[in-house]
């Protein structure tokens, strides 16, 4: 365990209606890091998630920040895990910048129209990290997906915990917005904070990601850099494709080429 | 744009919001007065203003302190309640078409009542009967929700609580059939008409603590509703403990519902009509519905019961039929309203 370590797990395992979706799951992860979260469908990333932030129950023991996940009451989960969950769903037609502020509610800001000083600051700045401060007073139902999903992010940013779990915030977007998100969380990640993202897209993985963790089946095979992490081998075993591997602008860049 | 501007802006609702408030009160005080001062005795309302606080005429005194008072106090905080649990509900299940009347609330609090009548296990007017219907009610939400599952659709909710609805029906239906006293099951069925007619203190001091309860639990969770906006696991990733959550609002639910069906019989459809009333004037936010809801359940009631009797009639109209006979065609039209989202609105 090294010094800058701040999420760990230990043999993590979770069963969801009698069946083992994650086993043994051991991880060590450091603040600052973006890490990419890949596996073929079905093989567990969006529980592993979950698992991490404690919104499932599992097995093993998860520490954040030095603290077991276990003996933190809700409020002070919800302040260290900023959890973004996939299709961005909002189920009434409110103003984007309400949203945003839901992200102060682990905070004790439950009502959006009475921010202290230091939530409104908390807010403002989330907006701005993910440019949707134009969009504060827009109907969320209203804005086309790539504004929905920077709204969603902002709200996760609004949280400014030392955790954030984006579950395929790219998917859906074209590639421009794709970029975008991946670059903003990149920005987040270079200013401190653990980003951990869910996403099926490797080419966006090879590029932005620190670490690569490749899960299947529900077992973690492979971790590391990403030209380690998606080696041939793991491509070829835990995809079944081979990828065109190159690099462009001295970074790596991998592409799905053809199945196997 | 800087903090102040953001701010700014939240301050132009927050104004708009205090406005519909400041009209809403304006408008249950109004009415407050002209269910005091209507009746077989007309009174002006500054005789009832006169009466109430012990000056006018001994007969004004008796008729407005005595014979409205506890009908109009009953029709203010049933209304309320009503209001208030159908934006908790809609609130909780982020679904437009929750009510506690479309779940078979009522319909079950009216059985867990009747039963205790019809048995003879207690008195009419003992502390037996809103118990009753309270167990009755929080069992029916309870089995709702369960059947329901963390996600519902509108169709397996609105499909579950036909049903459910139905059984309580059809299980009040059965006592009455069982019953051998023909006085008994007339009253019975009366009463489960709904009407706030002839009621005194002592139903004001039989229905009110619950409703006091149930509207202070729901009230006190509000902000966690905004917070489902964002579905149940997100709430969930924001420090909401969302099985909790659900046992208060139903908890709320039936205590509210329980105590009001105990002294009023069941009287449907303004828990559902009141947030959609208020939604266009104050907006979507869960949690900023649910006191206007409230006043708007208020007034909708009291005016239900005025306009009761001021209908001309050979026989009096209940009140709980009224607000059946505008509050289904009501719901037709928001299921029009709905339908691309129950799964009809391919052709």
């Amino acid at each position: 365990m090294t010094a800058s370590t701040f999420l760990t797990a230990q043999g993590v395992g979770v069963r969801l209606a009698d069946r083992a979706v994650l086993h043994d799951i051991s991880l060590a992860l450091s603040s600052g890091h973006l890490v990419a979260l890949v596996g073929p469908n079905g093989a567990g990333k969006t529980t592993l998630l979950r698992a991490l932030a404690g919104l499932v129950p599992s097995d093993g023991s998860v520490h954040v920040g030095g603290e077991a996940l276990s003996a933190l009451p809700l409020r002070e989960r919800a302040r260290r895990f900023a959890y973004l969950p996939q299709g961005h769903i909002v189920h009434w037609p409110l103003p984007a910048r309400d949203i945003v502020a839901l992200g102060r509610y682990p905070h004790g800001a439950t009502d959006p129209a009475r921010l202290t000083a230091k939530d409104s600051e908390a807010v403002l700045r989330a907006m701005q990290a993910a440019d949707v401060v134009d969009l504060g007073e827009r109907r969320v139902t209203e804005l086309s997906g790539g504004e929905r999903s920077r709204v969603a992010l902002a709200r996760v940013f609004a949280v400014e915990a030392p955790v954030i779990l984006a579950d395929e915030p790219t998917s859906s977007l074209d590639p421009r917005h794709q970029l975008d998100i991946m670059k903003t969380l990149r920005a987040a990640a270079d200013k401190g904070t653990l980003v951990i993202v869910v996403t099926h897209d490797l080419g966006l993985a090879a590029r932005f990601a620190d670490i690569v963790l490749v899960l299947s089946g529900g077992r973690l095979v492979s971790q590391g850099a990403a030209t380690e992490a998606l080696s041939e081998q793991v491509m070829a075993d835990v995809f079944r494709i081979q990828a065109y591997r190159t690099e462009y602008q001295r970074e790596a860049v991998i592409v799905p080429w053809a199945e196997i | 744009m800087s903090v102040q501007n953001v701010m700014a802006t939240v301050d132009a609702a927050s104004r708009r919001r205090a406005g519909v408030m400041s009209a809403l009160v304006v408008v249950v005080v109004l009415l407050l007065l002209a269910s005091l001062g209507i009746g077989p005795v007309r009174l002006s309302p500054w005789t009832v203003v006169d009466a109430l606080f012990g000056g006018g005429s001994d007969v004004q005194q008796v008729i407005v302190r005595e014979i409205r008072l506890p009908r109009t106090i009953l029709g203010f905080a049933i209304g309320a309640m009503l209001g208030l649990s159908g934006a908790a509900l809609q609130g909780l299940l982020r679904n437009p078409l929750a009510a506690p009347s479309l779940f078979g609330a009522p319909q079950s609090a009216a059985f867990g009542a009747v039963l205790i009548i019809a048995l003879g296990l207690a008195d009419v007017r003992s502390y037996a009967l809103p118990v009753a219907a309270i167990v009755a009610a929080f069992v029916s939400v309870f089995v709702l929700l369960a059947i329901a599952g963390r996600n519902a659709g509108l169709l397996i909710l609105i499909l579950a609580g036909l049903a459910i609805s139905s059984l309580a029906g059809a299980a009040t239906a059965l006592v009455m059939n069982l019953s051998s006293n023909p006085f008994v099951v007339l009253e019975i069925a009366f009463w489960l008409l709904g009407s706030l007619e002839d009621r005194s203190f002592r139903h004001v001091t039989l229905a009110l603590p619950f409703i006091a309860a149930g509207a202070v639990i729901l009230l006190s969770q509000r902000n966690a509703f905004r917070t489902l906006s964002l579905g149940e696991e997100t709430a969930q990733s924001l420090g909401v403990d969302v099985a909790r959550l659900r046992l208060l609002v139903i908890s709320g639910v039936a205590l509210g519902v329980g105590g009001a069906v105990a002294v009023s019989g069941t009287i449907g459809f303004i828990g559902l009509v009141a947030p959609h009333l208020m939604r266009p004037l104050i907006g979507y936010d869960p949690a900023r519905l649910m006191i206007p809801s409230a006043l708007t359940g208020s007034a909708l009631l009291l005016a239900a019961d005025i306009a009761v009797r001021i209908i001309p009639s050979t026989s009096d109209i209940k009140v709980g039929v009224l607000t059946s006979i505008i509050g289904v065609p009501f719901f037709l039209y928001l299921i029009m309203r709905e339908r691309r989202a129950l799964g009809a609105g391919v052709a």
